[in-house]
Parts: C-alpha cells; sequence; structure tokens
C-alpha cells in the first residue's frame, strides 16, 4: 500500500516469513528466514510472525517453528493448498497482509515462492525485491535494506521500498542459516484465521512427479558435483553421480552437456539455466565460461578439475587440481568409501 | 485469439555498468541482445499458432528505449506477426512493479487477448516477477517456470511446471499468463522469408497515454522500489591450493582439505 505519509508507517508493524510447504511438510528454508527475520524483527522491537499455507500440519513442526525464533505462527490449515495453486495462496495471503499489516514479508526465492509472491505484491500494491542475499535494517529510519546480486552476481544492489508498506523480498536459499532451536521459547500458533478458502476456479493441479532421480534437488544441496564437456557424456555423468550420491551431494552441468542430451535441463547450472549457491561446488570438466559462472560464482568453496590448468573455472575456483577427470573422480570414490 | 510475448532487450555482457547519479544501468555503448530466455518464449508463441489452426496472431511486445525496436524485429524474424514498442521517457526507472503495469495495460490496448507468454526471467536483472506481475495486474491465473505444453485450445491450457524436485501439471483457463524456461522447445533460426518480413515490419511506438496508463503508476515515481546502492561482489578469496601429481595423490589431498574445512 502507499503510503501518504512517512507517519504512516507506524501502521505497520512486525516481520512475516512465508513458510514454504510443499511435499507434505514445512521445507527447511522456511527456518534459514525465520533466522534472519529474527535479528531485524529485534531492531524494530517487534515480532516474527510465520504465515503456513498447507493441510494437514504437523504441530511438530509448528513448534520447530517457535523453538526457532518465531513469536506467532499464523496457519491456514486447508486441502486446498494441497498443491500449488498460486491464485489461491495469493488470494489468502493478500487478505491475511491486508488484516494484520506487516512491516515486511519475506519468502523463500523458491520456485513456489517466486511465483507466487510477485502476485501477492502487485494485489497489494507495494514493492519486492528478489532473490536477496543480505538483509539488513536502516538504522536512521528503520527501512529494510534488501541487498541482491544482479547481473548474475557481477553487482550487488541495495533496494529500499521507502513509500510503500509492506516491505517485500524473496530471499536466496541457503544464505541466511536458521538459528538452533530452543525448546523454552515461547510464541503462539493463530488457527484458521480465514473462514473459508475456496480453491480458485482458473486453475486444476493434475499431476505431481517428485524425480526419483537421485541428485536432481540443486537448490537445497550443499554439495554440487557438476559436469561439462570433458565428462564426454552419460557414462561420465554416472561417475559424478556416484560421487554425488556419496555425499548427499546433487549433480549439476553446464548447458554444453544438456544441449548435446547428456543430461536433463533440470540440472542446466547458469545463466539460462539455474543459480546455486551451494557450500562446495566441484565442477569436472567446465571450462567456466561466463554465462555458466554466472549461475554458480556464488557458491562457498568452488573446487575445480580439468586437464587444462589454465581455464576461466580454474582461475576462479578456491581448490584447483590439474588432471583427468576419469582418474581423479574414481580415486576420490575409491578413497571416501574406504574411510 | 491473440498471444502476446513480452520481450526484453538486455545487455549482452553481464559487466554492469551503473550510473553513480542515477543509479540506474547504463545502456548506452554496450550491445544489446534479446533475452536469451524470450526466444523460447517467441518459438513456443509460433508453435502454440500452428498447433491452434488459423486465425491466430502473435505480437511481441517490449518496454524499451528506441533501440530495442531491433528485438521486435528479431521477433518477427523468428514468426511473430507483428511487434509494437513501449517507449516513452516516463516508462524510465519502472521497476518490476511498473513494468508489469505498462504491459498489462499494453495487453489491455491490444484487445482479445488470450495468452501472454514471457520467459523465465531477464538475466540483466534475474527477478523472474515481470511475467506473475502481469497476470496479478490482469487478474489472470498464471502458470510459472512451463517446460511444455501438453493441450491447448482456445479455451484452455494443461502445462507442466518445473519445481526443484520434481514438476507437475495443471490445467488453467485462458486468458492466463505464462513464463517459460529453456527445456520448453528448441527454437528455430531465421528463415529467409522472416527476415525480409522483419525489414518491412511497421513497429508503432505506443506511449503511456495510447494504453491509458496512469502517470503515478509508471516509471520511477510509479516505483515502489529503489537501488540505494550498488557495489561489486564481496571479492573471493585469492588464495587457491592446487593439486598436481597422480590421481591417487590429487584425490587424497582434496580429501583432506575438504574435511579440515568441514565440507565433508
Ligand atoms: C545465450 C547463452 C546462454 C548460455 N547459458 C548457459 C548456461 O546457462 N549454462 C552454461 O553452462 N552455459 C551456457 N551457455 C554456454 C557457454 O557459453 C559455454 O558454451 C558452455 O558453458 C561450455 O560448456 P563446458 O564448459 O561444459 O564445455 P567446454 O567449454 O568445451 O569445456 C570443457 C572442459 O573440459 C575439460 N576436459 C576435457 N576432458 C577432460 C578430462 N578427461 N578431464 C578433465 N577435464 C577435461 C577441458 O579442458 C575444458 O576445460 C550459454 C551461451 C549462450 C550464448
Ligand atoms: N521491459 C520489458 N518489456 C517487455 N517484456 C519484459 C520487460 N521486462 C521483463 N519482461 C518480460 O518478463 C520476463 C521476466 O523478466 P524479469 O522479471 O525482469 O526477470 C522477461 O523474460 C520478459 O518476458
Amino acid at each position: 500500500m502507499r503510503l501518504a505519509k512517512l507517519e504512516e508507517r507506524e501502521n505497520f508493524r512486525n516481520i512475516w516469513v512465508m513458510a514454504e510447504w510443499s511435499s507434505g511438510r514445512i521445507q527447511p528454508v522456511t527456518l534459514e528466514l525465520v533466522g534472519a527475520a529474527r535479528p531485524l524483527a529485534d531492531a524494530r522491537r517487534s515480532e516474527v510472525w510465520t504465515v503456513v499455507l498447507g493441510t494437514g500440519i504437523a504441530d511438530r513442526q509448528l513448534n520447530e517453528l517457535i523453538a526457532c525464533g518465531s513469536d506467532i505462527v499464523l496457519v491456514v490449515d486447508d486441502p486446498a493448498f494441497t498443491n500449488f495453486v498460486d491464485e489461491t495462496e495469493a488470494r489468502v495471503l493478500c487478505a491475511l497482509i491486508e488484516k494484520h499489516r506487516p512491516e515486511s514479508v519475506l519468502c523463500g526465492a523458491t520456485t513456489r515462492g517466486r511465483a507466487l509472491i510477485p502476485r501477492v505484491a502487485v494485489q497489494t500494491n507495494t514493492g519486492l525485491t528478489a532473490d536477496c542475499t543480505q538483509l539488513a535494517i536502516d538504522p536512521e529510519n528503520g527501512n529494510l535494506l534488501q541487498t541482491r546480486p544482479a547481473f548474475g552476481g557481477n553487482l550487488m544492489a541495495t533496494i529500499y521500498c521507502a513509500n510503500f508498506r509492506p516491505q517485500m523480498a524473496t530471499v536466496r536459499p541457503r544464505v541466511m542459516s536458521a538459528r538452533p532451536p530452543d525448546a523454552s521459547r515461547r510464541g503462539r500458533v493463530i488457527r484458521g484465521t480465514l473462514p473459508t478458502v475456496s480453491a480458485a476456479a482458473c486453475k486444476r493441479v493434475l499431476e505431481v512427479f517428485h524425480s526419483s532421480e537421485p541428485g536432481v534437488n540443486l537448490a537445497d544441496a550443499r554439495f554440487i558435483v557438476a559436469g561439462g564437456r570433458g565428462v564426454k557424456g552419460k557414462e561420465g555423468f554416472n561417475l559424478l553421480r556416484r560421487f554425488a550420491t556419496m555425499v548427499g551431494g546433487a549433480v549439476g552441468a553446464s548447458r554444453a552437456t544438456v544441449d548435446a542430451g547428456w543430461i536433463p535441463y533440470a540440472h542446466q547450472v547458469g545463466q539460462t539455466g539455474q543459480t546455486v549457491q551451494s557450500q562446495v561446488y566441484l565442477a569436472c570438466g567446465i571450462s567456466g565460461q561466463i554465462q555458466h559462472l554466472v549461475g554458480m560464482q556464488s557458491c562457498d568453496c568452488i573446487i575445480a578439475i580439468d586437464k587444462n590448468p589454465d581455464t576461466s573455472m580454474m582461475k576462479l575456483a578456491d581448490i584447483t587440481v590439474v588432471g583427468d577427470l576419469f582418474e581423479v573422480l574414481p580415486e576420490l570414490i575409491r578413497q571416501v568409501s574406504i574411510t | 485469439m491473440r498471444i502476446v510475448v513480452c520481450i526484453k532487450q538486455v545487455p549482452a555482457t553481464n559487466d554492469a555498468v551503473i550510473d553513480p547519479e542515477t543509479k540506474r544501468i547504463v545502456r548506452e555503448g554496450v550491445q544489446a541482445i534479446l533475452n536469451p530466455f524470450d526466444t523460447y518464449a517467441i518459438e513456443e508463441a509460433v508453435r502454440l499458432r500452428a498447433r491452434l489452426g488459423g486465425g491466430v496472431e502473435v505480437l511481441a511486445i517490449s518496454m524499451g528505449p528506441p533501440r530495442a525496436e531491433a528485438v521486435l524485429r528479431e521477433a518477427v524474424a523468428l514468426g511473430a506477426d507483428r511487434g509494437i514498442l513501449l517507449s516513452h521517457r516516463a516508462f524510465g526507472g519502472s521497476d518490476t512493479w511498473a513494468t508489469s503495469y505498462v504491459l498489462s495495460q499494453a495487453i489491455r490496448t491490444i484487445g482479445n487477448v488470450d495468452l501472454v507468454i514471457c520467459g523465465k526471467q531477464a538475466v540483466d536483472g534475474d527477478t523472474a516477477q515481470v511475467g506473475p506481475g502481469i497476470a496479478a495486474h490482469l487478474n489472470w491465473p498464471q502458470a510459472a517456470l512451463v517446460s511444455a505444453v501438453r493441450e491447448v485450445s482456445t479455451q484452455h491450457l494443461v502445462v507442466v511446471r518445473m519445481h526443484e524436485d520434481g514438476h507437475d501439471v495443471c490445467e488453467l483457463s485462458l486468458p492466463a499468463v505464462l513464463t517459460v524456461v529453456k527445456g520448453i522447445n528448441v527454437p528455430r533460426v531465421p528463415s529467409l522469408k522472416g527476415v525480409l518480413a522483419a525489414r518491412k515490419s511497421e513497429i508503432p511506438v505506443w506511449t503511456p497515454e495510447m494504453i491509458g496508463a496512469d502517470p503515478a503508476k509508471i516509471g520511477l515515481d510509479g516505483s515502489p522500489t529503489r537501488v540505494v546502492r550498488t557495489a561489486p561482489p564481496p571479492p573471493r578469496n585469492k588464495e587457491s591450493l592446487r593439486f598436481t601429481g597422480t590421481a591417487e595423490v590429487c584425490a587424497g589431498g582434496l580429501l583432506r582439505e575438504l574435511r579440515k574445512r568441514s565440507l565433508l
């Protein structure tokens, strides 16, 4: 909502976290967002509210939200949320925002969050900053300073939403830290604040598929083992998959390998694929063209295995192995399996 | 029936330059291209036109400076029937809220539009917010990250949406807005006929007045968000560790290092 006068800011209070409810549970990114919201709410002397739209939500998960930093957990448990229908969720969230007037709303920069929240921001007539990696309160005026990478991580932009409320941001998964649960923390669960939720008539989810292929979820992975043209073919990716499974990681790929049909598009990292920010990115036989680098250059620790010591990836990496990936990877697998 | 494709002209490289005064992206002197994701949006619209048979028109629209006309010609070369450029000083500085407002007003003005297709995101801003924003302004249903259109009629669509851990299939009533990912198709190269059509095509320029845009909702003043500061990303640790030698030595060294840093 546009503020006619700056004093109207006072009518908006508390930091909201929009929970990521999917596959029948509240996803870990929600606890990261609560962890990020806590110091912001403290700086504003206000509360952290977590909004959960889902169905059959376990009490244990709601209590965990409180233990990890929420003051209020606002739950709408309804079968209308069984599958992801953007229109239904947006309508409910808009109604809750209009009723309770939060000062800020944070949501995971996940596929669901990035589809849902822009709709909510337009409908509530306020600003939205995408894919933030840093959030802070401006000590001078209490505004939310939202910092995000733009131009594929080549630039950090800090964004303000001074004259509109709530201030909305999606937050990149795996960047903020969840706080360790504290069972003695007190909070309140408020249920069913909306009398009835009618599912949107314009959309129906017909089928849902969870990939049976291991290592497809790049967004949630701490460890990504990625392959490029150096992997030579489908067989080579099997080698990467074996190592990824051993370290509990996911498999990434360069565009060249996706276009060659060695691995599905869901694994592609880079400008026309996904942007990832894992703890470890192990690049095997990827030369590091700019279009690939913009998708992974914010990972914490980049490791490259390549025969050629002079590629852009080898220059960017924190740890490099000069060698043949078909010798180094099997040896890594062997050594991990015996220790 | 009409299908509108929203396309954006973006800098060819990601070496962004920001004007320290206005905080806006400097677009002068940088080679500009069609946003890569938007080529898939154009191709899908052209394919849907063929699947639906006759009576479907594909329009490409873009909001940007006069030189953005080039991407509209490119869209015509790739099979769009015509292009419209939304260009005016008052549009400058629009954030995703204002941009999606302007595009939605243009779509209302075009009339008889049943489907809007956007790219997943623009590679300069990387927001992915404009597609759902247009859907919200029009109050139409949306499907983001569409990787396949299974069924299409003048009344409905059945699409596949990508998620982190798989996908789902959903049915939407028209009118609706889609954002598409790369996997959805393989764009064609422009035909000779297309290139000639592009050269001859009239690209009209529309102003805020022509789309009935509220001056308070466009441009810098109509944008809820504002860039207050830009900075280079935090520098990466320059010290890098290199392993060479036999695979056994390299693997051993790497594992030791990963464990030392608690990464394994
Ligand atoms: C509009 C546009 C969008 C794009 N989007 C993306 C994107 O999203 N993601 C993306 O990745 N790319 C993208 N690209 C493509 C990008 O420019 C490169 O073509 C691509 O990333 C190269 O892939 P690669 O590193 O696997 O292959 P190459 O550049 O061929 O590199 C292969 C590497 O493997 C090494 N190698 C070979 N054999 C071995 C071995 N046995 N052991 C060890 N090392 C070995 C080689 O030394 C070499 O460094 C895009 C391009 C354009 C124009
Ligand atoms: N100025 C613009 N003109 C036309 N379409 C746009 C514009 N900006 C964004 N889009 C469309 O919205 C998509 C997402 O852009 P963004 O939200 O900026 O990442 C793009 O792929 C385009 O389809």
